[in-house]
């Protein structure tokens, strides 16, 4: 049942990202091209996102704990610190030269395109690097 | 038709230089159906995290996965599962509508380099959409706000230096 569940609440997420629009690089660069050929119907993709998942999130974390654990595992960092700052300036350019974040990235996996095993190749590779290079650290946002 | 209504002048005449804001220029683009489109590709995305907090009390943040699985720390219930329906999914989905897809922007030396700067920001800043965008935002988290700022300013900002492709 368990990753029975996961694997729903993945499938649902690569559905999302596919009608929406955000496994198009080309959709999500010109929604990126305010200064240019700006395509903001993406701005609407976050929308429903956070207009389904604020107060649905509310209720589930009303629960004294989730379906399958014993606890909820939810992200106790709350500091603005540079490292946070420069890591999503980071990512920022990267997403704007590649129209690629993780989540669309891995879905488009699914069509064995070449250009997208590069993107996602590095993209491991940068993940497993500054891992090894920030271990101990205070990771996952968990103390 | 009127002068500059349609798709073509409206590029051309972006081709022509600067022009004063208007939202009929790019109001072209902003079709219903791609609206409702996002809306509801949104909504299940809202969907998709909130059933995993609900049964696994967890973030649905991708790069934070990807993470906590290259560290052997695969989650055999949560994480594999999740991100093997993101790729089985993709693979449906190319089957059926190839075209959601689109065309990669770049070549592949600057997607490998964008790949790196993805990989090594999300991980520097905790977080990338799926985790900050929609999963921190939800929560009213500050840190994620701050996050989302940043990188959609910064995707700006290089959008409009390095151009939309090429």
């Amino acid at each position: 049942m368990k990753p029975l569940t996961a694997a729903l609440a993945g499938a649902l997420f690569a559905l999302g990202l596919v009608i929406s629009g955000m496994a198009d690089p080309s959709k999500v660069v010109a929604f990126l091209d305010v200064t240019g050929n700006w395509d903001p119907t993406l701005m609407f993709v976050m929308a429903g996102a956070i207009g389904v998942h604020a107060p649905l999130s509310r209720l589930v974390r009303a629960r004294r704990a989730p379906l399958w654990e014993p606890v909820f595992h939810l992200p106790t960092r709350s500091a603005i610190d540079p490292r946070l700052i420069i890591g999503a300036a980071v990512f920022g350019v990267g997403w704007g030269l590649s129209g690629y974040c993780p989540g669309p990235a891995i879905v488009s996996l699914g069509t064995g395109a070449t250009p997208v095993l590069v993107f996602a190749g590095a993209m491991i590779a940068g993940i497993a690097i500054t891992r090894l290079l920030l271990r101990g650290r205070d990771l996952d946002g968990r103390s | 038709m009127k002068k500059g209504s349609d798709p073509f002048s409206a590029r051309l005449a972006h081709k022509r230089g600067p022009t004063p804001f208007s939202f009929r220029r790019y109001s072209w683009r902003v079709t219903s159906t791609s609206v409702l489109r996002a809306l509801l590709g949104g909504s299940l995305i809202g969907l998709a995290v909130t059933l995993a907090l609900l049964s696994h009390g967890r973030v649905a943040g991708i790069s934070g996965m990807l993470g906590r699985v290259l560290d052997g720390d695969g989650g055999r219930t949560f994480r594999i599962p999740f991100l093997i329906a993101l790729v089985a999914v993709g693979a449906i989905a190319a089957a059926v509508t190839p075209a959601s897809f689109g065309a990669p922007v770049r070549g592949a030396a600057v997607l490998a380099v964008a790949g790196v700067l993805v990989g090594v920001g999300t991980t520097l800043g905790n977080g990338c959409t799926s985790g900050h965008g929609v999963c921190g935002i939800s929560r009213f988290s500050l840190r994620s706000v701050v996050a989302t700022m940043t990188f959609m300013l910064a995707g700006g900002i290089t959008v409009a230096i390095a151009g939309a492709h090429g």
